[in-house]
């Protein structure tokens, strides 16, 4: 694996892309196609708890969110995964057992990227040998902007190489990387390198996950399957709170990369709160009103 | 050469914003003669869903600032208002009413701003109370805010109705999505003006124009509201209000009165509608 030719990635027109992307926003779906695109939505949502203050508590209890979405409500699908820190993937791997969820571990010294490679190498060692199925890695955002694209390229393949069959996905921080075209530039260091996902943020810098963004992200996807023939997944992540905005994105997905991309093996949303306005609005459907949070689960 | 008249746009109050209604209706506000005075927001439920959401988010720091601080919020409004009184009465006469009544009802409803104002850190003490138990406590009950009120305002009395309502919701700590009198809902939105600077956080009292007969059920029915105050008559409303609030055990408030003038129209009690009793125990020996 060598790094790609960088000089050949087409320039971005960031006007262009927003002028898109707020196309995206403006389809209207409505009841069926709604409710199908809600189920979907919860379908790939990798359930986050990413804090300081987090516990084997608050993991358990978000495990158990996980396969609880809302009991009340019959035929609801369980959600993708629950991402957390590698010293708590053991406390999830357990509480999800035999339940289908995938537990995803952030590392590579989450979220700054600012370590050694050995300290990256066994950070993700750890994570594996825990039992993770997902590996969440961010790049070094300083080197990359400072022009090394060789050291992330390879930094990135030495990770792929440690997480041996689990899922590694590559998290760009665009909020870090300042412009669309640098966006594109790192999703094809990415992809090249052998990332399975890319993904857009670490969700502790603002901003997170923009449509246009994600789109650049998605453009590049497309670039590289048609190159190559495999299929790379996008997950976007932090600040995709409504249910609206999911389907706003499902929309954007269908429409750049097809319905190959439409489920959870190749689309995923990084975020901790959508799922419950998810719930609030297939309830608001089945009941007719308007829902309180009150009603449901905090975690 | 003459000037163009430059005609004020009449759009809904939601989070301090002045945004036009989503769905982008209209209806019309005639004059008794029967000319077009305003083309008015026809608010949307979502309007009001979207109004919900910004009431719940704002409503536990405005409960939880002082009592002092949102008595001088209530006086501030009284006095934003008092600055342009000569707006509202010539408003209020647009629409019909005489000049005298008009006047009245201008400073009746600064005073009542600023009676209500006064009661800020007094209502606590009146509906407090020690409670006497066969036990080693120290028992004692004390007012809280319900949490987010949606209010019907009174057709009749377009500002001193809506303003004899909103005025007890929020000096309890509540926030309030208010839908203004349909008859004459032009003045409710020029309120908001006044509202708006008069350090009322944003959010606090959002202001939608539109139809009762759209809108009630929405009101009634949104699991996000505490509790509902109807100001009306109609009975097909009431029994609808009624029966749409027990999904989530609304408290619900109606007032059939029809003069907002008098003296009975102010009263603490009005602020204990709006206020929940929360008793303490505390254990005195071990």
């Amino acid at each position: 694996m060598n790094l790609p030719d960088l000089s050949k990635i087409p320039k971005i027109d960031k006007l262009g892309v927003i002028e898109r992307t707020n196309r995206f926003c403006k389809r209207s779906i409505k009841n069926s196609a709604k409710e199908m695109g809600l189920h979907l939505s919860l379908s790939m949502i990798d359930l986050t708890t990413l804090d300081g203050k987090d516990t084997p508590e608050k993991v358990r209890q978000l495990c158990y969110k996980a396969r609880h979405l809302h009991d009340s409500m019959e035929g609801l699908p369980n959600v993708a995964a629950v991402c957390v820190y590698p010293t708590f993937v053991s406390v999830a791997t357990k509480e999800l057992e035999g339940s289908g969820i995938n537990v995803a571990s952030v590392s590579t010294a989450f979220p700054s990227g600012q370590s050694t490679l050995e300290v990256k190498i066994s950070d993700t060692k750890f994570a594996i040998d825990q039992g993770a199925d997902e590996v969440d890695m961010v790049i070094s955002r300083g080197k990359f902007l400072s022009g090394e694209y060789n050291f992330v390229f390879d930094e990135i393949a030495t990770v792929k190489e440690v997480c041996g069959k689990a899922h590694l996905k590559v998290i760009l921080e665009t909020g870090e990387l300042d412009t669309l075209d640098n966006v594109r530039k790192a999703s094809k260091i990415s992809m090249h390198a052998g990332a399975d996902f890319i993904k857009t943020s670490t969700g502790k810098i603002s901003p997170a996950a923009t449509m246009p963004v994600t789109y650049v992200m998605l453009l590049a996807i497309k670039d590289y399957y048609k190159k190559t023939g495999i299929k790379i997944g996008m997950k976007p992540a932090g600040g995709i709170s409504t249910s609206k905005q999911s389907l706003q994105y499902l929309v954007m997905l269908k429409e750049t990369l097809g319905d190959d991309w439409m489920n959870k093996d190749l689309f995923r949303f990084g975020a901790s709160r959508l799922a419950n306005d998810i719930l609030m609005q297939l309830q608001k459907k089945k009941s007719g009103f308007y829902q309180s949070l009150d009603y449901f689960s905090k975690d | 050469m003459s000037r163009i008249d430059v005609l004020k746009t009449y759009k809904i109050f939601i989070g301090g914003k002045f945004p036009r209604t989503e769905s982008g209706r209209f209806f019309h506000v005639k004059n008794k003669k029967g000319d077009l005075l305003a083309n008015m927001c026809l608010s949307s439920r979502k309007d009001f869903r979207n109004a919900v959401v910004v009431a719940r988010n704002l409503q536990k720091s405005w409960e939880n600032t002082t009592a002092l601080n949102k008595g001088q919020i209530l006086y501030r409004i009284a006095e934003m208002l008092e600055g342009r009184k000569s707006q509202f009465i010539s408003e209020l006469l647009l629409t019909g009413s005489s000049k005298s009544l008009a006047k009245k009802e201008v400073e009746q409803s600064i005073d009542r701003l600023i009676y209500y104002a006064g009661w800020s850190d007094k209502f606590q003490q009146i509906f407090s109370s020690v409670n006497p138990v066969a036990s080693n406590h120290f028992n004692f009950s004390s007012p809280q805010a319900v949490g987010v009120v949606s209010v019907i305002a009174p057709n009749k009395f377009p500002l001193l109705g809506l303003i004899s309502v909103v005025a007890p919701v929020i000096v309890g700590g509540n926030s309030c999505v208010v839908l203004s009198s349909e008859e004459n809902p032009m003045i409710s939105i020029s309120f908001a003006e006044v509202l708006n600077t008069s350090d009322v956080p944003h959010g606090v009292v959002n202001i939608l124009t539109g139809k009762r007969e759209e809108l009630i059920p929405h009101f009634a029915s949104h699991m996000d509201v505490n509790s509902i105050i109807y100001c009306g008559d109609n009975k097909e409303e009431i029994k609808s209000i009624e029966q749409l609030s027990v999904e989530n055990l609304k408290r619900v408030k109606i007032y059939k009165r029809k003069k907002w003038d008098d003296k009975q129209s102010q009263s603490p009690y009005f602020i204990e509608k709006c206020q929940e009793i929360k008793t303490t125990w505390h254990p005195t020996q071990v």
